[in-house]
């Protein structure tokens, strides 16, 4: 199976990254279409295993002791098949 | 007094962290990451600063599962003194054995450059050579030291006394580095035997050099 992780910073946390692409986007033309820009990172697995319950079970203690810092990230799980 | 310093893949100032504490007079070792015990001995453990792991996921993230690791835990919990410095005090953050975390810079710069810090608490081994409300100008170097913590988690730092710096102007007043949480340049844990910092107090070691607060900084370790 694959899991697609999604991590981010936490809502509160100052995302100065997504804050500066989106100071860009306005001075581009969009300032009118662009309300907020998060930038987060992205993390691909296959995983060796077959069914999804196990993929998310293993992928979020993955995500607890190692790929996101809770203190300062939310992380999101995507199961495929 | 006998200074063990991590050695992690891509950790530089290992040399920089031998040399400060030798000329205070310790005996200091360094140690690699895969090592399992630390010296016998021990009277501080340092994590020094420099890229761990290339600072890959996140500055410190990979570090703190390095076998090296279980026995500094082990030594912390048993009271055992331990600093990290810039990259270790990333490392210690990320290991749980301070509380916060460290983001990049506000700005999205690498800062590199002296800057003033202020003693906000000196009831601890680390500072209490130094004075409240003094003034040190200590060279900072880093990318991702911007100080994190909850509102609930600053009112217990506050409450505790955890919060040994704060970066400020030559005066003494408090001046926005890199965007931390109350200028937070460095903490402490609870029980007062694990500390952080981002700037180089090893880097500020000699007259010749600049500046030599660091020395003021570190010998109250050797007290």
């Amino acid at each position: 199976m694959k899991a697609i992780i999604n991590i981010g910073l936490k809502k509160g946390v100052l995302d100065s990254a997504g804050k500066a692409a989106h100071h860009t986007l306005d001075t581009v033309g969009f300032k009118e279409i662009v309300k907020d820009v998060r930038i987060g990172k992205q993390i691909i697995m296959e995983l060796n295993c077959d069914n999804e319950a196990e993929a998310r079970e293993e992928a979020t203690k993955m995500c607890e002791q190692l790929l996101a810092n809770t203190v300062i990230e939310d992380y999101e799980i995507i199961i495929e098949a | 007094m006998k200074v063990t310093v991590l050695q992690f893949p891509g950790t530089n100032c290992e040399y920089d962290t031998k040399y400060a504490f030798e000329k205070l007079g310790a005996d200091v070792e360094i140690i690699w990451h895969e090592e399992t015990k630390l010296p016998e001995n021990t009277d501080l453990v340092v994590a020094p600063g420099g890229f761990s792991y290339g600072d890959y996921l996140r500055s410190g993230a990979l570090a703190k599962f390095a076998p090296i690791m279980d026995a500094v835990k082990e030594y912390a919990a048993n009271g055992g003194k331990v600093l990290g410095i810039c990259n270790g005090f990333q490392i210690l953050a990320e290991t749980g054995l301070l509380p916060g975390a460290l983001k990049r810079n506000d700005n999205l710069h690498f800062i590199s450059k002296h800057h003033h810090l202020k003693v906000i608490n000196n009831d601890n081994v680390f500072l209490q050579e130094l004075n409240v409300g003094e003034v040190v100008n200590i060279p900072v170097a880093h990318h991702d030291g911007n100080y994190f913590i909850d509102a609930d988690g600053l009112k217990e730092l506050e409450k505790n006394g955890q919060i040994l710096l704060q970066y400020c102007n030559e005066k003494g007043e408090n001046q926005v580095l890199n965007g931390s949480v109350e200028q937070i340049a460095g903490v402490c844990n609870k029980e007062k035997n694990v500390f952080g910092l981002m700037p180089h107090p090893e880097r500020a070691m000699e007259l010749l050099l600049g500046c030599d607060d660091g020395v003021k900084m570190l010998q109250g370790f050797l007290k």
